[in-house]
């Protein structure tokens, strides 16, 4: 295109808790011009309409809200010199990090020496987990709702069910509740919750909703809008048990049935993903497939907490500066591998040779005084072990290995 | 409600599916007074949205019927229009693969089919050619079909029906006619909003077609609603469908057999079922026909099993063939009524409606020219250049839009990048549609992946923007309202 083109060092697009950080670190790592791009109006990304406490814990060591955090990262960006561009949408990433963007302010290309990757996710619709019945108004997914009540303050029905056990769905019964809206029950279909405990407790246990775990709905009814879920058991391979329907009265149903990180723009230059995370698969450095492409967040994988995908997105940008100034990998990669009970480890790759690492992982169950095991494949030898006295789906957990490392690794609860 | 001067049109459509809103076009070159009635707030909100959007060459129906002369008059017509319209439309081919050589000779008889009602260039071929064609079929033999081809059903009809209104037809959506009177050659239709003259009826109400008849006192119809469920596939499943295939279908099925369809847009469309249902409004889907319509389509096409589905859909269709009944075949009802001179029905236009829409609209047009004085209008208006979509355009056309008007710079729905511009034009809309399904069938905004979770939020601050209070946002208009007030915030 034979028109405006603008060049930077480090382009983060997206300006959420892991892109603002992202930026920062891309700064504090001596990068000249950091562009951060965002495509809402504001930077902050769905911390604000996160209006709950519970943020902070560990970037700022108290407990926060989430336009509380979002400002004071956004206060720390704003101090920089770094270029930001809100309202603005990246459309298009090419491998040598083209991007093609778009604004009020205008289309154009952006040639950036590094790129760092923090979209975040999307919410699973009705669709995927593919409910059957009617179309009508009242289905929301639980983000779409959070955003329509807290920033736009819509009432959004009157009676409520929420499928799904998910944070987003547990928060916003909590605050459904607070807004006179009856909310008849959370249904979840695996045999435990998939929110945090803390939330489990806070906004169910508390305001006295049931959760039904081991159920799901399998039917929506009402043509114009919802007027009743029927919801049923489930058997081992989560399909509904015959004769256990009942039809509950509502009309509104909530989904907060799993978050996708949303890769669209990685996709479209070439980043290698992993089926296990939904993001791409990265190094030590997190560099995905594509070199100077890095990823934090939850577009590199969902995340329990804010704090941790901005530590994440600290990283992201201070090893983003770094390629844009000429470093390059270090050398040949050794592969890491989810073990038993693993759902997922991160990084995939580490270079060969390289001490203290630290990964990040869930388990697929939960599970209970066991010990976690960074272990070589050729070898068998354990590298690092953990004890924890419970393990839960919902909770990103760390492991750490000081030692340099030589051959493929599997992490895993034996 | 007191009834002021009944105005008086020459001709009323009754309902805004394809074939109305093609009768309204057709009509609105002559220098004639048209008004169509639609009771729901946006066109194609009937059998016309829930179909597959083929545009049928013409061999699944037998030869002679009106079925058969419409659909091969109609696939002459319907190209030329979908571009004179800008309506984003494409010529596919099809196949009609039979999996094994018994199915073969259903093959021949479809040809033969084809051949004796002047479907063009119909060809059987072998294993290789169904390869070339379509790499993703599998086949023994197929029927190919080179004039077969895939249209936005919906987008067609608002076409029509925008072209109509530039040519002076009238539109009224949210009008049912609830009760019909006649007299001093005039037919009186009774609406929640008054009552309205006219001196000819096209009873074009689809499902409900049979209904609207009896008001007028006609009684020899009856309309069977039967469902079809679709699911459809990601655009980012990695497979890139070229043309619809279909399986060899027995005679006695109800529909054509669960195909596999591309969209304009480079999804894949499954489905759909055919199944008597009770209630003409019954569109759910159901998990047993959702688990049909992959087992049937992964048969037809191995590659499609395990691929990522963004969204179901439903269809019904309006069938005169009675489902407890023998006979297999019943035609298009295309007939001035004989009790009420005046008064056109068009009932049980089911498949292959769409594409005969043009023709049943040239039939129509004639019939009534035959008992009105119509004179040809001096510059009629036969349609609009195509729509601009910024997804589509080039990074010099995007550039330039942007820097005329900033709306385009503006990104709505992620997915399918819809910008602000193209929501607010879809919004300012000659007949005032204002729903969330309109902007989504209009723009394409909440089709893709996230099924609207990003652009919902986005849309409901642009209504507003636009003037419509957050109480009065609809999914489709009606009771189908998203909000109950504000919270105190």
């Amino acid at each position: 295109m034979s028109g405006p083109r603008e060049t930077c060092d480090v382009a983060v697009i997206g300006g959420g808790p892991a892109g603002l950080a992202a930026a920062l670190g891309a700064r504090r790592a001596g990068a000249g011009k950091v562009l951060l791009l965002e495509r809402d109006r504001t930077l902050g990304g769905i911390l604000n309409q996160c209006v709950h406490d519970g943020f902070g814990l560990f970037l700022y060591k108290e407990t926060i809200s989430g336009p509380e955090y979002a400002e004071r990262l956004t206060e720390d960006v704003l101090r920089e010199p770094i270029r930001v561009a809100t309202g603005t949408m990246v459309l298009d990433l090419s491998p040598d990090r083209v991007l093609r963007v778009n604004s009020r302010e205008g289309y154009r290309l952006v040639e950036a020496g590094a790129v760092v990757l923090a979209m975040g996710c999307r919410e699973r619709t009705r669709e995927m987990i593919e409910i059957p019945g009617t179309r009508p108004a009242g289905i929301f997914t639980a983000g779409s709702a959070q955003n329509l009540v807290n920033l736009q303050n819509l009432r959004i029905g009157n009676e409520a069910v929420i499928l799904g056990s998910g944070d987003i769905g547990l928060i916003m019964a909590r605050r459904l509740v607070f807004e006179g809206v009856a909310v008849k029950g959370v249904f979840e279909i695996l045999p435990w919750a998939n929110g945090l405990e803390r939330n489990i407790r806070q906004c169910l246990m508390d305001l006295r909703i049931p959760l039904e775990l081991r159920s799901t709905v399998v039917e929506i009814r009402g043509r114009d809008r919802v007027e009743s879920v029927v919801v049923a058991k489930v058997d081992e391979s989560l399909a509904p048990v015959a004769g256990t329907e009942s039809v509950i009265p509502c009309d509104t149903l909530l989904l907060s049935v799993g978050l996708i990180p949303e890769n669209e723009l990685a996709k479209k230059a070439g980043v290698v993903l992993s089926p296990l995370t939904g993001g791409a698969v990265v190094d030590e450095t997190l560099m995905t497939s594509i070199p100077g492409i890095f990823s934090c967040g939850n577009v590199l994988h969902i995340h329990d907490v804010a704090d941790w995908a901005s530590f994440e997105g600290f990283a992201a940008g201070e090893r983003a500066a770094r390629f844009a100034a000429g470093e390059r990998p270090a050398g040949p990669t050794i592969r890491v591998s989810a073990g038993p009970n693993v759902r997922y480890a991160l990084p995939q790759l580490v270079t060969r040779g390289k001490p203290g690492v630290e990964w990040s992982f869930r388990v697929k169950r939960p599970v209970r005084d066991v010990a976690v095991e960074v272990k070589g494949l050729t070898s068998g030898k354990v590298y690092a072990r953990r004890k924890f006295a419970r393990l839960l789906p919902s909770e990103l957990q760390k492991i750490k290995v000081r030692v340099a490392v030589e051959e493929d690794l599997e992490v895993g609860c034996p | 409600m007191r009834e002021t001067a009944t105005p008086t049109y020459d001709v009323v459509v009754i309902g805004g599916g394809v074939v109305g809103c093609a009768v309204l076009r057709e009509l609105s070159r002559y220098d004639l007074r048209l008004l169509l009635l639609e009771k729901e707030a946006d066109l194609a909100e009937g059998v016309s949205k829930g179909n597959s959007g083929v545009i049928h060459a013409g061999f699944n129906v037998p030869s002679g019927s009106l079925k058969a002369k419409t659909n091969v008059a109609g696939l002459a017509l319907i190209y030329p229009l979908a571009v004179e319209l800008g309506v984003p439309h494409r010529k596919t081919g099809n196949l009609v693969v039979a999996l094994s050589d018994e199915d073969r000779p259903r093959l021949e008889e479809l040809k033969a089919e084809g051949d004796r009602s002047g479907v063009p260039d119909l060809e059987i071929v072998d294993e290789t050619a169904i390869r070339r064609l379509e790499p993703l079929a599998r086949g023994r033999w197929a029927l190919y079909s080179p004039h077969t081809g895939i249209i936005s059903p919906y987008e067609l009809t608002v076409a029509l029906a925008e072209c109509a209104w530039q040519n002076g037809a009238e539109v009224r959506l949210e009008t049912p006619v609830e009760a019909v009177g006649s007299g001093d050659g005039l037919f009186r239709l009774a609406t929640p909003k008054g009552t309205i003259a006219a001196r000819r009826v096209v009873n074009s109400a689809g499902l409900f077609a049979d209904e609207v008849a009896r008001l007028a006192g006609i009684e020899d119809y009856r309309v069977f609603p039967y469902r079809g469920e679709y699911l459809i596939a990601d655009k980012d499943c990695g497979l890139r469908l070229g043309l619809p295939v279909y399986p060899v279908s027995s005679r006695n099925d109800p529909g054509l057999g669960i195909h596999i369809t591309p969209t304009l847009e480079g999804n894949i469309i499954l489905g759909p079922s055919a199944e008597p249902v009770e209630d003409k409004r019954d569109a759910a889907s159901t998990r047993e026909v959702m688990a049909r319509l992959k087992a049937e389509a992964g048969r037809l096409m191995p590659e499609l099993g395990g691929v990522p589905f963004i969204h179901s859909y439903t269809g019904i269709r309006p069938k005169l063939v009675d489902p407890s009944g023998r006979d297999r075949f019943r035609d298009f009802v295309i007939e001035e009524s004989g009790l009420r001179p005046g008064w056109i029905n068009l009932v049980g236009i089911e498949s292959p409606g769409l594409t005969a829409a043009p023709a049943i609209a040239k039939m129509v047009a004639a019939m009534i020219g035959g008992r009105l004085d119509m004179r040809e209008k001096p510059g009629f208006i036969a349609g609009q250049p195509p729509r601009i979509r910024f997804a589509h355009a080039g990074d010099s056309e995007r550039a330039e839009r942007v820097s005329r008007d900033a709306d385009w710079g503006e990104m709505v729905c992620r997915c399918e990048h819809v910008t602000r511009a193209e929501v607010v034009s879809a919004l300012r809309n000659p007949f005032g549609v204002r729903t969330m399904d309109a902007v989504k069938r209009r723009t394409r905004c909440g089709m893709g992946r996230c099924q609207g979770g990003f652009c919902t939020p986005r849309i409901v601050e642009i209504l507003q923007d636009e003037g419509v209070p957050a109480d009065g946002i609809t999914k489709r208009g009606g009771v189908s309202r998203l909000f109950y007030g504000r919270i105190k915030g």
